[in-house]
């Protein structure tokens, strides 16, 4: 499984999840997207590495944020790009996956960008693809979201420098987050000092020591001193069970507030991957404040998005 | 071989001299340098104080540009470009460590209009040798040298510059 997402150089060719990717790809990624991110300065916001190529955005799974900023990755790397409406697609007419995706190579496509709702799609479709196409995880159900985590990982870096002095503090729906999942273990390839997860006990997977995190039930001591916070969205659409009273009871316990600020460090960033609920897991005030990084992120998913497109493509038929 | 003709401090001379004459006939007016990572911008260093230059520095990776992406990928160690935002109707002085084939160029003049159609871009370079593969020269160069294929020449730094030819054989080295 691991061994998918590298050609026999030892290259990217996929981009599905950060496991087994190790600290040298990773460090390349973040590189590749710093000079992306010097693009906007040009008028024409444009370079010419994927010209030629078609990349097809699949999103089984609805997505404003990851699904434009792909487009505009594309876009910038000079690609043609697809971005194929589900729902109203022949999938809804009992196409299967397999099928729909041996239609898309009939065409000639270079890349798939895929989003689905259960856990291994990308994975899947890697595993059955023609030999000279790249797939890139763009979320799959509760698993991954690894571009998620490498555009939090470049806007650490781009605010803190360095990882290994860093206390990270990730609050909220760890149990159903796919991008909790991606950071931790991108924060822990990359070596922070400590990575801790605060959440109520029904939203904290069983044994989640052994993924290399501290777990907190209190939100204050979980800040106590943090350097970089990272909040989640509260999953609603993903709970199937009682896991909580209500959104006003979560607030009280585990929403990140003015005064539970006043224990991380002065200096501590805020993240969040959107949507936020203003008043649910963050304060409103503290979204919009001076410590908010949470639009800078988004700024950063082009760049990075650029980088592993970029990066997984020059592999091509390179098949491992 | 012998290096006897590859002094730095010469080549350098040579070119300021030559810029310094270029720069005059064409009249360039408030230009801007800007050096190709790695080795061009190490001469342009030297060259940017004693042209009297007055903006910073510009600084051009090409990796994004390269023809040869789909053949050898990403370059390694890529840069950030560091290019000022109006390049809008400017006079450019590119430079450069070796000019061999043109492709290097080809490349900088794509990303260069990419940030706006200069008025003026002229190309100057430590060291031309021959293999052009497109119909790009440079406007001029601190030496030109022919070699044997299969020989390149590298620009040694960013501390003490030196240059080396090398090959499969053996690498002379001269400072």
């Amino acid at each position: 499984m691991k061994d998918l997402q590298l050609n026999k150089e030892g290259r990217l060719k996929h981009f599905l999840t950060i496991d087994g990717l190790n600290k040298d790809i990773l460090t390349e990624i973040l590189d590749v997207a710093e000079s992306f991110s010097t693009m906007p300065a040009q008028k024409v916001n444009k370079v010419p590495l994927l010209r030629g190529k078609t990349i097809v955005n699949l999103f089984f799974e609805n997505s404003t944020r990851t699904r434009t900023t792909f487009e505009l990755a594309a876009t910038r790397l000079s690609a043609d790009v697809l971005s194929i409406n589900i729902a109203a697609s022949a999938t809804s007419k009992g196409e299967s996956l397999l099928d729909t995706i041996r239609n898309l190579e009939a065409m000639h496509v270079d890349m798939f960008v895929v989003r689905h709702a259960i856990s291994g799609a990308g994975h899947f479709i890697a595993q059955n693809t023609a030999p000279h196409i790249s797939v890139i995880n763009a979320g799959d159900g509760q698993h991954a979201h690894p571009t998620q985590a490498m555009l939090d990982m470049f806007t650490i870096r781009q605010y803190k420098k360095k990882f290994d002095h860093l206390n990270v503090v990730i609050i909220g729906d760890i149990l159903h987050s796919r991008v909790a999942r991606s950071q931790i273990q991108a924060l822990n390839v990359l070596g922070v000092k400590e990575i801790r997860v605060v959440a109520p006990k029904t939203l904290l997977p069983q044994n989640v020591e052994s993924l290399g995190v501290k777990p907190f039930n209190n939100i204050e001591q979980g800040l106590e001193g943090s350097d970089v916070i990272m909040m989640l969205r509260l999953q609603k659409e993903r709970m199937t069970s009682a896991l909580l009273p209500n959104e006003r009871e979560y607030f009280k316990c585990f929403g990140l507030t003015e005064e539970r600020l006043k224990s991380a460090s002065h200096d501590a960033i805020i993240m969040h991957p959107g949507p936020i609920n203003r008043g649910v897991e963050i304060e409103s005030s503290i979204a919009d404040g001076s410590q908010s990084v949470i639009l800078q992120q988004v700024t950063n998913g082009v760049a990075i998005r650029m980088a592993i497109m970029s990066l997984t493509m020059q592999s091509k038929g390179d098949v491992s | 071989m012998t290096n006897n003709n590859l002094k730095i401090p010469d080549l350098l001379n040579n070119l300021e001299i030559d810029l310094k004459i270029i720069v005059a006939a064409r009249k360039l007016n408030d230009p801007l340098m800007i050096g190709i990572h790695s080795g061009g911008v190490w001469i342009a260093e030297q060259l940017h104080p004693r042209l009297k230059i007055q903006e910073p520095l510009g600084v051009m990776d090409i990796s994004f540009y390269r023809d040869d992406f789909s053949q050898i990928g990403m370059h390694p160690k890529v840069k950030p470009s560091q290019l000022p935002a109006h390049m809008e109707g400017r006079d450019i002085i590119l430079i450069d460590d070796v000019f061999y084939t043109g492709r290097t160029i080809r490349a900088a003049l794509n990303e260069i209009f990419d940030y706006g159609r200069p008025n003026q871009v002229v190309l100057g370079v430590l060291i031309e040798r021959d293999g052009r593969q497109v119909p790009i020269k440079p406007d001029c160069a601190g030496c030109t040298l022919r070699l044997p294929a299969g020989q390149r020449i590298k620009l040694t730094g960013p501390g003490t510059l030196g240059i080396e030819i090398q090959s499969i054989n053996n690498v002379v080295t001269a400072v």
